[in-house]
């Protein structure tokens, strides 16, 4: 024991050296702490309580704590502190609430000094002041924090968190009077050790309780917090409100936090769950770590850097029942590892992408033409960081492409048009089919407006069907098709061939792959007819993507087939075999009285616009009458099924709706379309789908943030309670500010000022002026 | 407020479907009844409920004309079953499934308008010869005089909106009631595990829910469950049994045996089993996690529904009976099948308010083991033991200090499905912190000791426990009958009896019996999944 007192205690980092190492400990470890000289450790778990000596190459173990044949429970630690004054004082955390200081000095082999049970529950953190000889905190799950001078026998004071449990309670290394505390309910509290009534300062740092909390050791003002959210933060607590000037995202919630000595801006964390690894960061650099340990193979408990002033050693102890050396030499950089990338995309659809110039420039594909080597449009904007020299992080210079959406293709005026003009509801079922048709056909949405045509013609009485409806229409102009969008950016970034293209141009090559792709895929039945396609496909465009819809739903719907079967009319004859589709059930042919698109009816429509490729013919109904509406019901949902998945919602929740209760309901296409809607700032719309969903969640939107909160324009004060006096200046609030009248009914108000009044009167009077009527002085808007 | 977010189905799907299972053959040939249209009976709009209600006679109205005059052709009934039940006429898809519909809404709907509309209705059905069924049982729990329960009058807000967003306001959500605050956090729990996005399909949440209730043979919660099974589109097939489940669900059989009884008994290995890919039924961990909560959350809301003696809906079996609501004596002997029941309901009436033997037996012979429980049940033999048992070699104490929910529990479980471990977090802690300061008939007075004595008292039965707590306080604060209730709640529930629930705490009111039984649920509920999550963990590490 003597020896060990002697240890050199020279603060130069020379003395200390050593290899990455570790030791097996015969129980997991809760928490670790470090001797002043740097030469011991303590460990202490729930079965362990041993001090190990650091050697060159090796811990060696030097002493056990734990004596006794059945050891009580304030052997169980929760937390241990060697004091940093006196090489012979530890304190520890008992799980069972009891604060037990231990002298080294002592003779005999058991070293517990001090016996506190003053907590009711078990003390998280106990913490010696640094410079004070005889002073600790500890910090409990009952919420109270207790100061105890060692010299006497309980606690001087007690300092009341008024909440749940303590997490963790640090002496500031420069404030000999403050200290931190943190809690389980986010909050951290700064308390003044000679003014146990109440705290300092508060703020609430995280979100659900914070694990721990570490003062950086030279900046005063600076405290690290870290915090089941997954999250570190670095506070400055010198102004007058906390400010969070770093905050670094880890991927579990975050156990312990140290600052790296010597480094202003490092700091260690070790995870509570899941993540076993122990992280050092450069707070500046919060993405990446900075460094990482990935020796232990639990969760690791403790990490504590072995000497005040060395930057390069760091002891761990984990639930793994190891003790660790880290090196910081020998530890992994994930930065080294990492390809700087970044992908992002532009309000109007344009895509940036940065990547490393090695690795763009190193494809051997000839195709790739970086823009900054003569793209057909140049970004000379170029940022250089200045190099910081306390940073030590590699610098890497980035190629950056920008990728430019033909704004054409990628507007989404026909999803604005189609909601604006579809109606839903009001006319008998038949007419709605009929608008919506004739909406989507002039919004050249060809597919969409034949399903909507046979909707019609599926559900409505087939005595109502009495006139013929032939409806073709002229498909060769591409749709905006925005939904496609999303599929053919995403298709274009997997194949990283086409990425460097010019503008446009990779929509427009996809588009030529893809259609083909899903057309032969989802088309077994329909090759020839594919083949003779093939030449024909730009004609399609985006449009075609679309198209495949039909297919799916023909073949799965036989009554109808011969009837709706539509065939591209690309100025080859219509191939009849196709017609004769052998998956049509034969009893079911049979059923049908006629079948009523003959060859030549169909023919005769498709003369006259020659691109023409869709074309349907109803003369009759298509089944007689003792076939009910809902046989059709299951091909109905695979349809809207597919328009939902194929990203055309609107096409899905507006059929739903005209079709009311002949079809069962699928919510969720409700709220992405009012969603989409919205977005869109359709709000009429969007309001109607609402109200004519059938499904009470989706009513229930309507109900949902329904209150406005009014100020009373006399005393500018928040009106509390209902109606129209304000109780605090016992005056009517809705005084029009133009007439003086109360208003009733539509009334309008300034947000800003609070003044407000009959709708008219307040637009009439913003014509003239632009301040407020009631002569405030306020620039009020009417928009 | 209680934020209720979308919510997929509707009372009347429920209804269709049940009317559909019990006659396949009619859906098709049917312009299927009108079950759709009664969807918005469940809106918060006075004029859309009344225009629904007026679909919901109409359609009633026609099925009586169609149905009652025949009936009285052909000679009223025969063997007390309803005779359009037999021979299935046309309006197969209303008939019982109607009546039982219109008999729960009269029941139990915050609307006044509706549930005075269905009760008119029923007579009116009554009136005209039609057999109606009859409620078992005075309110939603056999524990607890209606007069209890809150006054139909005040209906709270928030019994509006878990109708409004189920489709039903179901008999432990009316229990639950009495206490709002931790209702809200139930109600969004269950609908975050039910009905929003998770790993788990629709219909494999329910199947799981119904394998979990049915380790306590709780059937009140079987035959629910059953009903939104089908509702969001289940197989029926699958109802046959646990053997009729796919293989991945029947791996789950074991998880479930041990997290209802004796979850000390998990390891690593249970969940190595069943995240082993390759083999057949192979979980994802995502998965899993969602499964455990659903079993945990459905073993010990089981507990909750014996614990505090919840009464069958009235549409379920058992909570109705197609008889007169008073027979006379001479009646019932002839009646087969459910002869007794009226009688039984009478008896109920009588004896609400006096324990005895025979309301007690009564009680008891409702909760036998049903086939249609049973069947979902493997090794129904095997049930919770002690913990720690004289002579045997104990399992190692969990020690609540080296796998709390707060620090490992919570972040194991944000991890993997994190909406999930947010709500959860909150449930927990706001039955933790749930207390009015009364107790009996005393106010001002706090409860925290009391509390937590129950909690872990609970805990330390399933093996879990806390170093920094005194177990003499246990012994100091719950009374013997009170810990003997606690413990068959917490372990067997399906023991569970009306003198149990009488016994304890002879002075205090019902509603803080229910408190008991939250604390109850939740803490059941914590230290299974602690076990679970301790196991995962382990298997991670």
């Amino acid at each position: 024991m003597e020896k060990m007192a002697r240890v050199t205690t020279a603060l130069g980092s020379n003395t200390i050296s050593g290899c990455t190492m570790f030791c097996h400990l015969d129980a997991p470890a809760n928490a670790i702490s470090v001797c002043r000289d740097a030469a011991q450790v303590v460990v202490a778990g729930r079965n362990i309580f041993k001090i190990y000596a650091l050697e060159e190459e090796q811990f060696v173990e030097k002493l056990n704590l734990r004596v006794g044949r059945k050891p009580s429970l304030n052997f169980s630690c929760a937390d241990v502190m060697w004091h940093q004054m006196d090489e012979n004082l530890l304190a520890t955390a008992a799980t069972n609430g009891a604060v037990v200081t231990w002298n080294l000095g002592k003779p005999s082999r058991n070293k517990q000094d001090q016996l506190f049970t003053e907590h009711k529950r078990t003390v998280n953190k106990v913490c010696f002041h640094p410079t004070e000889v005889h002073m600790l905190l500890s910090g409990s799950q009952d919420g109270y924090m207790k100061c105890f001078d060692l010299r006497k026998k309980e606690s001087v004071s007690t300092f009341s968190g008024q909440s749940e449990s303590v997490r963790d309670v640090q002496f500031s290394i420069r404030d000999y009077f403050t200290f931190a505390a943190s809690f389980e309910n986010g909050n951290v509290q700064l308390w003044d050790i000679r003014r146990p009534d109440r705290y300092e300062r508060m703020f609430t740092a995280h979100n659900g309780p914070v694990f721990c909390c570490d003062w950086h050791p030279e900046d005063r003002g600076w405290l690290a917090t870290g915090g089941r959210d997954k999250m570190v933060k670095v506070w400055d607590i010198t102004t007058n409100r906390a400010k969070e000037i770093h905050c670094v995202q880890t991927i579990a919630s975050v156990a312990r936090v140290k600052w790296r000595p010597e480094r202003k801006y490092h700091l260690a964390t070790c995870s509570m769950m899941v993540d076993h690894n122990i992280y050092v960061w450069d707070v500046r650099r919060p993405f990446i770590p900075f460094a990482t340990f990935e020796e232990h193979k639990d969760v690791t408990t403790g990490i504590v850097w072995r000497h005040l002033h060395d930057p390069g050693f760091l002891l761990s102890g984990s639930k793994d029942s190891t003790l660790y050396q880290h090196k910081f030499k020998d530890a992994s950089r994930p930065v080294d590892k990492a390809n700087p990338e970044g992908l992002c995309f532009g309000l109007f659809g344009d895509l940036a992408f940065a990547a490393k110039e090695s690795l763009i420039s190193g494809g051997g594909d000839s195709n790739r033409k970086p823009y900054g080597s003569g793209g057909d449009r140049r970004y000379p904007i170029f940022f250089f960081k200045k190099p910081d020299l306390t940073e030590q992080f590699a610098h890497e210079s980035s190629a950056l492409s920008v990728f430019e959406t033909d704004l054409e293709s990628s507007r989404m005026d026909w999803f604005v048009k189609t909601a604006r003009r579809y109606l839903l509801s009001g006319k008998p079922f038949g007419e709605l089919c009929d608008h919506n048709a004739k909406v989507a056909k002039e919004l050249n949405r060809p597919q969409v407006s034949t399903t909507w045509t046979m909707l019609r013609v599926m559900y409505s009485d087939p005595g109502n069907l009495a006139t013929a409806t032939s409806i073709s229409k002229g498909g060769s102009i591409p749709l905006m098709n925005s939904f496609n969008m999303k599929e053919i950016a995403a298709g274009g970034l997997g194949s990283e061939s086409r990425l460097d293209r010019g503008k446009g141009e990779i929509w427009q090559d996809t588009i030529h792959l893809d259609p083909g792709n899903s057309l032969i895929n989802n088309n077994d039945e329909n090759e020839e007819t594919e083949g003779s396609e093939g030449p024909a496909d730009y004609l399609f465009g985006d449009a075609e993507l679309e198209d495949d819809n039909l297919y799916p739903m023909e073949h799965e719907n036989p009554t109808a087939e011969e009837a709706e079967y539509s065939l591209p009319q690309e100025a080859f004859p219509l191939r009849h075999e196709i017609v004769d589709n052998p998956s049509v059930p034969e009893h079911l042919q049979d059923k049908v009285d006629s079948p009523h698109v003959s060859g030549n009816e169909a023919e005769a429509v498709c003369l006259t616009p020659i691109k023409s490729f869709s074309l349907i013919s109803i003369s009759q109904p298509l089944y007689e009458s003792h076939l009910p509406a809902s046989f059709f019901s299951p091909v109905v949902r695979e349809m809207l099924q597919h328009y939902a998945e194929a990203g055309d919602v609107q096409m899905a929740v507006s059929v739903l709706i005209v079709l009311g209760d002949r079809i069962r309901k699928e919510e969720h296409w409700y709220t992405s379309y009012i969603d989409l809607l919205q977005r869109f700032e359709l709000w009429n719309v969007s309001n109607e789908v609402i109200k004519l969903s059938t499904s009470s969640a989706i009513n229930c939107l309507n109900q949902t943030s329904t209150t406005l909160h009014i100020n009373c324009s006399n005393c500018k004060r928040p009106m509390s309670n209902k109606g129209w006096i304000c109780d605090r200046c016992h005056q009517c609030a809705s005084i029009c500010a133009v007439c003086h009248h109360v208003v009733k009914g539509l009334f309008v108000w300034c947000q800003g000022c609070s003044h407000g009044g009959h709708l008219e009167h307040i637009m009439n009077w913003l014509k003239s002026s632009s301040h407020c009527p009631a002569g405030c002085g306020h620039l009020c808007e009417y928009t | 407020m209680l934020k209720m977010s979308p919510v997929t189905n509707s009372v009347a799907a429920s209804e269709w479907n049940r009317a559909a299972e019990s006659s396949p053959a009619d859906t098709d040939s049917e312009p299927v009844c009108d079950w759709r249209k009664f969807g918005s009976l469940c809106s918060r709009d006075e004029k859309e409920r009344a225009a629904a209600l007026g679909v919901l006679s109409g359609t009633v109205l026609a099925f009586l004309d169609r149905v009652a005059p025949a009936r009285a052709e052909n000679g009223a009934v025969k063997d007390g079953t309803p005779q359009w039940e037999r021979e299935s006429p046309g309006g197969g898809g209303i008939d019982k499934a109607m009546l039982l519909l219109l008999l729960r809404l009269s029941r139990n709907c915050p609307f006044r308008d509706i549930s005075e509309k269905t009760s008119q209705l029923l007579q009116t059905a009554q009136e005209r010869g039609v057999q109606i069924p009859q409620a078992l049982g005075q309110g939603p729990s056999f524990f607890i005089p209606v007069e209890e329960m809150v006054e139909e009058g005040v209906v709270q807000p928030i019994l509006r909106e878990a109708f409004v967003s189920l489709g039903r306001l179901d008999h432990v959500t009316m229990v639950m009631g009495l206490h709002t605050e931790y209702l809200a956090c139930f109600l969004r729990t269950q609908h975050s595990l039910l009905r929003l996005d998770g790993p788990l399909p629709y219909p494999w949440r329910h199947f799981i829910a119904i394998m979990a209730v049915a380790r306590h043979q709780c059937s009140y919660l079987v035959q629910l469950h059953t009903a939104e099974f089908l509702q969001v589109g289940g197989d029926p097939q699958w109802l046959g049994g646990l053997s009729c489940a796919p293989q991945k669900l029947r791996n789950l059989n074991e998880l479930n045996k041990l997290l209802a009884h004796r979850p000390w008994l998990i390891t690593k290995e249970h969940i190595e089993v069943l995240l082993k890919p390759g083999g057949e039924g192979c979980w994802s961990l995502a998965e899993l996690i969602h499964a455990v909560v659903l079993l945990t959350h459905y073993h010990s809301l089981s507990s909750f529904v014996f614990g505090c003696g919840v009464n069958p809906e009235p549409d379920h079996e058992g909570g109705h009976a197609f008889r007169p609501p008073s027979p006379c004596p001479t009646d019932s002997p002839r009646g087969e099948g459910g002869g007794s029941v009226p009688r039984a309901e009478a008896l109920c009436e009588a004896l609400m308010t006096v324990p005895s033997p025979q309301a007690e037996a009564l009680y008891d012979s409702k909760r036998l083991p049903l086939a249609s429980v049973s069947r979902f049940v493997e090794d129904p033999d095997f049930g919770y033991e002690d913990f720690t048992r004289r002579g045997e070699q104990t399992p190692p104490t969990f020690r609540a200090q080296d796998y709390s929910w707060e620090d490992h529990g919570y972040s194991l479980m944000n991890r993997l499905y994190p909406d999930v471990g947010q709500l959860l977090d909150e449930k927990f802690q706001t039955v933790y912190n749930l207390t009015y300061n009364t107790m009996a008939m005393h106010s001002g007075v706090d409860t925290k000791m009391l509390r937590k004595a129950v909690w872990n008292y609970i805990h330390c039965v399933f093996g879990i426990r806390f170093d920094d707590y005194d177990y003499g306080d246990v012994n100091h604060l719950l009374e013997r009958s009170l810990k003997v209730y606690i413990k068959t709640v917490a372990c067997y529930p399906e023991k569970t009896s009306y003198s149990m629930y009488h016994a304890f705490w002879r002075h205090f009111r019902h509603s803080e019996k229910v408190h008991v039984n939250l604390l109850l649920l939740e803490a059941r509920m914590q230290a299974a999944l602690l076990y679970a999550l301790r196991a995962i963990t382990r298997y991670m590490t």
